[in-house]
Parts: structure tokens; C-alpha cells; sequence
């Protein structure tokens, strides 16, 4: 299966929704994920937790994911777990690293649906031990099971925030508090972006809104409106001081924070090929610029999910699915299934995506993430922080040049945490519209390879 | 300097360019610099910064000797010693006929007065590189040899000549190049500029300003890659490469491990874009590894595509035009351009300013490559 028809990255809801459409109609796909299991960061272990305690505890819609794991693992596309994509290159070359090895894969099409990743919100003492994300403390929730045994601090703003504090508490864990760091918007402006979505989601509303007043009732603090976050601490995290709303600074004591501001599409693979990009102010965020099949600027590249811009994991499934029909379509095939057809998946994404402009003014980040002070380190991997980049900015043009002068975004990370940053900080000091500022160029590989990895692909001088 | 005008007028802002333009400032001429993107774009932001007078062709023995005493002095030349680091430069030997084939080197290069390169037998390596492979023999090491870091020195040379007073225009293209009434009028996509020297830095570029002024040469380009490792811990002092290998092996002193070598990547000269080919780059991480098992779980983080001039001969172009007065070269480095950048800008300057340099660059002169 070293020439796919069709090679998609990712096995989340939208890279195994369109598996299973491409497969199911005949082509020969090849699914890459680096997780041990499919399911993408929404259904992550589903197959092992559903049906228990914690998939119960964890969700009807994660358990939900089941059905999609299972049919992927039955449609006949070749799926290989754990495995990285270090590099696709512009005629489709693909580098994968995996328990089989090293391969180059040249397949006819790419899917690329690797999804999300959490906003890099840089605040002071964010690098210290005893700060983590919430997404990274909820793969811990749907992984080993392991539920913090003290009563955590969460602060921050985002869907994510929330579902992660009620699934914590259905779990038997604790929320010491809750700092929210969500700006205040009127109601009545972003339920008018809502539109008519309000009446076909107010179960979704609903549900949101139980999760807000669970928080309140069952965190042991709940502060609304928090800005100047700083963690504390000299080697570890210490404790957490802000700001409310009413302007009084505050002080916590804890060893645990997590923070979470959001998320973003992961655009390192799109970008890493060139393909264009645009800044969506609504999203706050770059994504790709894409047709309504998810068809990009490269011409034999689809993006799909949440990496083709934030929709969350029903929205995923619908564009995983047109962009397989599409897909089929280039390649001569037709679907299997009578319903899948253009139509019925575009009503549903439709309406999977009617809650959406509601969801980001809601949630729609602080000014403050996108210029931190001075003092907060902004490239987490050499250490820079805002005001090492300003100096340099003085007499740097862009990025790119910035990067060279300071090394930031040169570390492991490859930029992931500091890219969008520094595009921020660029914009202010040049006084310019995100729209008109690139982020780093991605120099490959995608992902760090371990040197024998590559060495695995020469023909001759294996010393082993 | 009034605008549009200038004593001599720089095509290209990789180091050698930058050199050059210090060079001339500091001698008193107005200068400007005109480069299509930005300072250090290609070659001179892509190298690995090796400070080699190791192995070189003989033709070029006595300029790189010349110019590694100016990275002994670096800071007085630029303000700054630009990360030199002199560990020595090691060609690894990994056979007794490799071995020989460096005695043989090391014979020839003392029969012509040179005495930078000295064999070492396999203890002495192992003292300089404690984790290199057992079946290494020995090696032929450059001590006073080393490695700088790139962006500094870039940074340090962009400085200096500002410093001086050089105009540099970053994101100008320079599209024809005319004869003036004494001198030569600078065509760009944003204005012309009247000057009485121009100087051609433009590295893989070299060959088309050639052609502006009517002088074709033989000329290719090189797509070298660069990989960068994850920091670690082990000390590698010295710069490696081997006999029979591409590599070029060395710890930056950030920590990273920077491989290298030569091996060649993909590139259009015409967008000016590269591409990393792994496939290719697989055998320079296999040679590392062949060298330094201790590193095979080490972590690659970043690669790259450089992009520069390379001479059918791989000897640079150093020197006035043979056709077209005024105008003088310095592009061509193929690969090892590096080291020398301190002293040709010099030689450049002294060419321009006084018809001759006190070095011998006869081995560089344009008419060689003319067809």
C-alpha cells in the first residue's frame, strides 16, 4: 500500500468519516494517525471506555464516537497507528515513521484532517512545572483514567474549559475554582448571531448553559471575568494571582493550574506545503482557504475538520465525508451508500455548523493573549520572552528574518507555540492586520524524527 | 550619498556582498547594497557556518589561511567574534586506505609550504572525539580551525557596514545593469542608480549578472542540506567530516547537533525555491551515525535547502570582469564561501580602489569560465 489512491492523515471524526465513504466506494486509502487507537482527540480510547463508568462519565456524545471507530475499523482502509507524517512533499512524497518503520508513501490524493490544537496562550510562569493545558489534562481523563486527587484550578475560556470541568466532577473529581477568563459580550448581540440556529440548538444551549451553572454551584470558586493571569512560582508552580472584573488583584495558592484559551486549527502540514492561508477574525485564528469540497490551493490536497477551521467533531464528520465525495468524484468512483450524497451532507454540516459564529463571539479570546507583557516568555523551547523579540523586531522584517535573529520557533516545537505569537507582536509593532502577516515558515520535518529514522531510508551505511 | 548615487553600487546581501560593502566603507567609498529579499536569504542564512581551512583546494590554502586569522580578530573587524569556535576541523579516516589517502593529502600540502593540516593517529582522536566510532583509524585535523554561527555573523557584518555608512535596500531587484558616462547605471524595479563600480555578490546568481554585462559563463548551482538536531548533553568540539562520506558533522553551541555535507537537495533558480529531499539526507544521517552511534535516538528538528553558486571547477570568482570595466566579482564559493568572507571583501575593495590586490587571485579570474 505504497501508492494509495488516497492517503489521509489523521483518524479522527473527519479523516475516518472519509475513509469510510472512500473505501467503502472502492479506492485503496491509507489512514496515518499518531494516536495507538482511532478516534482523534473527541473520541480518544472510546473503544475501551464506552460502556464503562467512565465513558458514561465522560459523555453521550463521546460515547457516541463508537459507531464511527467501529465502522472504520470494518470499511477496508489500511489504518496505521502511532505512526508520524514527518513530511509530505509537493508531488505527495509522504515520510511516515511508525512501529513498521520508516516509508515513503506516494498516494494520488491527500486528506489532511489532524485537526485541532489549543491556542498557545502565554501568560507569565506559564512554562513552570504544575502548569499544563486542559486538553492535555483531558487525555489524561480519557486515557489512564487518572483523576487528579487534588481539586484542580482552571482558568481560562472555551467550550473546552467547561466540558473538561463537568466531565471532572462526573468523574468524582474536584474543581477548587474557575477563572474565567471569557471578555463579557452582550447577550442579546450574540444570540442574534445565533439566528434561528437557537431554536434548532437549544438542546446544545442547554447543555451549555447547565455546564455554566454547574460550574457556579460545584467549583469551589468560580470568578467571571479574570484578566492579568500570572502564575506563580520559582521552580514550580506556587500559586495563581489576577485581576477581576471589579479590579481587585487577587491571590490563590495551588500546585495545579490548567489553562486552556481556545483552539486552532493545526495548520503546520498545510502550511508546511505552501498552501494558502487567511486570518478569520471571528475564529481569531488562521485557516486555510478552501472550496466547499475543503479542496485547497494545492491542487491534489483536501483539508477536512477542524484543521480546515474550528467546527467541532459533527461539523468534522460532514466535511470528512464531502471531501471524500469529492474525492470519488476526481476519481471516477461513486459512493456506496444511497444517502451519502452531496446534498444530505451538506444540509447537516449546515446545521452542525449553525451554532458556530454564536459559539466564537461567545468564547472569542481576550486582547491580552495576542500581547502578553514584557515579561512573559513567548518561545517556550529557547526561552525567548516579549522583550527580546520587540528588540529584535526594530530592525528585523517579518518572521522570518525575526527567527533568524533570535531563534525563535527554531526549538522542537517548530513554532507551534510561539508562531502565532510573534505574528501578533509583528502586527502591533508594524501596525498591521493579522490578514497581512504570514507566521513562520515551516521548515520540515513536520514532526521531530529521531535520527535513525532517517538514516533507516539510505540505501547504504547502516551501521546496525 | 545623494539618492540614486553612489561610488559603487553592491549586487547581492549574503556575507561576501555584506564584506564587500564593509570593505569599501570603510575605505571612504558610498556604497550601496541592493538585495532582491532580505539580508542572509540564501547561502549565507543556510550555511553551517563551518571555519575551514581543512582539505582545501591548494589554490585556496593561502586565502583561507589569511582569512581564519580575521575570525581570530573578529570582534575588532564587526563588533562581534560572530560565535566563532575554534575545536579544530577533523577529516576522519574510517580505513587504512582512507588513512593513506590523507597521508598522501598531508605530503602534498607540506611539499607546497603549508603546514595547517597534521595527521593524528586513533588515540589522539579518540582524546579530541571520545565518542567516535571504534573502527575509525585516525584522521587529518585543521587545530586552529572551527565553526561560526551564521545569524551572527550576518547580523555582525549587516551592522558593521551600516555602521560605516553603507545603504543596504533589502527587497529591491536589481534588472539590468547599463554603461554610464564613467561608470554604470544601476537598473532596479525601483529606480536607477548611477555609480562607477558594481560589485556582482549574487551567489547562485552570479551567472546572470554576468550576463547583464555581456559575459557569459560556465555556472551551475548547489541545493545543499542542513539538518539540526534536538540539543544534547555529549561535547563535540571538533568539526567532522570523513574521507569517503558526505558529512559535515558538529555540536553549534547552542547544544543542537548541525549535519551537513553537501548532499543536495531540489531547487528552481527561477522562483528561487528549494526542497528537502530525505531521501537524499538519509545518507548524511546515516554517515553521523556511522561515526557517533551514541546519537541514533537523537531527535532531527529542522532541515533545509541552501541555495549558491557552484563553478565547474569549484574554485570561486574573485576579481574584475574581463569584459566590462568596473565591474567586479566575488560569487561562486560552491559550497565554501564561508571562511573566507573576512578577507575577500577586502580584496574586493582593494581591486576597486587600487586595480590590484596584494593576494594571488589569479586562480579566480573570470576568464577561466568564459564561453
Amino acid at each position: 500500500m505504497l501508492k494509495p489512491d488516497l492517503l489521509i492523515v489523521g483518524a479522527g471524526p473527519a479523516g475516518m468519516s472519509a475513509a469510510i465513504v472512500a473505501a467503502r466506494a472502492g479506492l485503496k486509502v491509507v489512514v496515518v494517525d499518531e494516536q495507538p487507537t482511532p478516534g482523534g482527540q473527541i473520541w480518544r480510547g472510546v473503544e475501551a471506555n464506552a460502556g464503562t463508568s467512565r465513558g458514561r462519565a465522560l459523555g453521550a456524545q463521546y460515547c457516541s464516537g463508537l459507531a464511527t471507530v467501529r465502522a472504520f475499523r470494518e470499511c477496508g482502509a489500511v489504518y496505521w497507528p502511532s505512526t508520524r507524517v514527518w513530511q509530505i512533499e509537493p508531488t505527495l512524497g509522504t515520510y511516515v515513521t511508525g512501529p513498521g518503520g520508516t516509508r515513503v508513501i506516494t498516494p494520488r490524493l491527500v486528506l489532511i484532517a489532524t485537526g485541532a490544537q489549543e491556542r498557545p496562550a502565554p501568560l507569565r510562569g506559564w512554562t513552570l512545572a504544575g502548569v499544563m493545558t486542559v486538553g492535555a489534562a483531558q487525555i489524561l481523563l480519557k486515557n489512564p483514567g487518572s483523576v487528579p486527587s487534588e481539586a484542580v484550578w482552571i482558568a481560562g475560556c472555551g467550550p473546552l474549559a467547561l466540558l473538561y470541568a463537568h466531565q471532572l466532577v462526573r468523574m468524582g473529581g474536584a474543581v477548587a475554582g474557575f477563572l474565567d477568563t471569557r471578555p463579557s459580550t452582550p447577550l442579546r448581540e450574540s444570540l442574534r448571531l445565533a439566528g434561528r440556529a437557537v431554536l434548532r440548538s437549544s438542546g446544545e444551549l442547554a447543555k451549555g448553559a447547565s455546564w455554566y451553572a454547574e460550574l457556579r454551584h460545584r467549583a469551589g470558586r468560580y470568578v467571571p471575568g479574570v484578566v492579568d493571569l500570572q502564575a506563580l512560582g520559582t521552580d514550580r508552580l506556587e500559586g495563581v494571582r489576577y485581576r477581576t472584573a471589579a479590579g481587585r488583584v487577587e491571590e490563590i495558592r495551588t500546585s495545579l493550574l490548567l489553562i486552556h484559551e481556545g483552539v486552532l486549527p493545526e495548520l503546520h502540514t498545510v502550511r508546511s506545503l505552501g498552501c494558502e492561508i487567511q486570518w478569520d477574525a471571528g475564529q481569531a485564528a488562521y485557516r486555510p482557504v478552501l472550496n466547499e469540497w475543503g479542496e485547497c490551493s494545492h491542487p491534489d490536497i483536501l483539508i477536512a475538520g477542524d484543521a480546515a477551521g474550528i467546527g467541532g467533531a459533527e461539523a468534522a464528520v460532514h466535511r470528512g465525508r464531502l471531501s471524500a465525495l469529492r474525492i470519488l468524484q476526481r476519481l471516477g468512483k461513486v459512493a456506496a451508500e444511497p444517502g451519502m450524497t452531496e446534498e444530505n451532507c451538506r444540509t447537516a454540516l449546515a446545521r452542525a455548523l449553525a451554532l458556530r459564529p454564536f459559539l466564537d463571539r461567545v468564547f472569542r479570546p481576550r486582547g491580552e493573549i495576542f500581547a502578553p507583557d514584557d515579561d512573559t516568555i513567548v518561545c517556550r523551547c529557547e526561552e525567548l520572552r516579549v522583550r527580546d523579540l520587540r528588540a529584535a523586531l526594530a530592525g528585523s522584517v517579518g518572521p522570518n528574518q525575526l527567527k533568524a535573529f533570535t531563534r525563535a520557533g527554531m526549538g522542537p516545537c517548530q513554532g507551534r507555540q510561539c508562531g502565532l505569537t510573534v505574528a501578533a507582536l509583528i502586527a502591533a509593532a508594524e501596525g498591521r492586520q493579522m490578514s497581512d502577516v504570514q507566521p513562520f515558515r515551516v521548515r520540515p520535518p513536520l514532526k521531530p524524527v529521531r535520527l535513525c529514522d532517517l538514516a533507516g531510508l539510505a540505501d547504504e551505511g547502516l551501521s546496525s | 550619498m545623494k539618492a540614486g548615487q553612489a561610488t559603487t553600487a553592491v549586487i547581492g546581501g549574503g556575507l561576501h556582498g555584506l564584506a564587500c560593502a564593509l570593505a569599501l566603507v570603510q575605505r571612504g567609498q558610498d556604497v550601496v547594497l541592493f538585495e532582491r529579499s532580505w539580508i542572509g536569504r540564501r547561502a549565507s542564512g543556510a550555511t553551517a557556518a563551518g571555519v575551514r581551512t581543512l582539505w582545501r583546494d591548494p589554490a585556496e590554502i593561502a586565502l583561507s589561511l589569511e582569512a581564519l586569522e580575521r575570525w581570530y580578530r573578529m570582534d575588532a573587524l564587526v563588533g562581534d567574534d560572530c560565535g566563532f569556535r575554534a575545536g579544530g576541523q577533523i577529516k576522519v579516516a574510517e580505513s587504512h586506505a582512507e588513512m593513506e589517502a590523507l597521508a598522501a593529502r598531508s605530503a602534498r600540502t607540506r611539499d607546497l609550504g603549508f603546514h595547517h593540516e597534521e595527521l593524528i593517529d586513533p588515540r589522539e582522536l579518540r582524546r579530541l572525539a571520545p565518542m567516535i566510532s571504534e573502527h575509525c583509524v585516525g584522521g587529518l585535523i585543521a587545530r586552529r580551525d572551527g565553526a561560526a554561527d551564521p545569524h551572527r555573523t550576518i547580523a555582525a557584518f549587516r551592522g558593521a557596514a551600516e555602521g560605516y555608512g553603507a545603504v543596504i535596500r533589502e527587497g529591491i531587484s536589481v534588472m539590468a545593469l547599463e554603461p554610464d558616462a564613467g561608470g554604470w547605471r544601476v537598473v532596479t524595479d525601483a529606480g536607477n542608480w548611477s555609480v562607477r563600480h558594481v560589485v556582482n555578490a549574487a551567489g547562485a546568481w552570479g551567472g546572470q549578472v554576468c550576463r547583464m554585462v555581456g559575459e557569459a559563463i560556465r555556472f551551475g548551482y548547489k541545493a545543499s542540506m542542513v539538518f539540526v538536531t534536538e540539543r544534547v548533553q555529549q561535547a563535540f568540539g571538533p568539526v567532522f567530516s570523513t574521507v569517503g562520506r558526505p558529512l559535515s558533522f558538529k555540536q553549534s553551541s547552542q547544544g543542537t547537533l548541525v549535519v551537513g555535507g553537501g548532499i543536495q537537495g531540489w531547487a528552481d533558480l527561477e522562483k528561487g525555491s528549494t526542497q528537502v529531499d530525505f531521501r537524499a539526507l538519509a545518507r548524511g544521517a546515516a554517515a553521523a551515525q556511522t561515526l557517533f552511534p551514541a546519537i541514533r535516538n537523537v531527535q532531527i528538528v529542522r532541515a533545509w535547502t541552501g541555495l549558491e553558486g557552484k563553478t565547474p571547477d569549484l574554485l570561486p570568482v574573485i576579481g574584475p570582469s574581463a569584459r566590462a570595466p568596473g565591474v567586479f566579482h566575488t560569487f561562486g564559493f560552491s559550497g565554501h564561501g564561508f571562511e573566507l568572507v573576512p578577507l575577500v571583501g577586502e580584496i574586493i575593495a582593494d581591486c576597486i580602489m587600487h586595480g590590484r590586490s596584494h593576494y594571488d587571485i589569479g586562480a579566480f579570474d573570470v576568464a577561466r569560465l568564459l564561453v
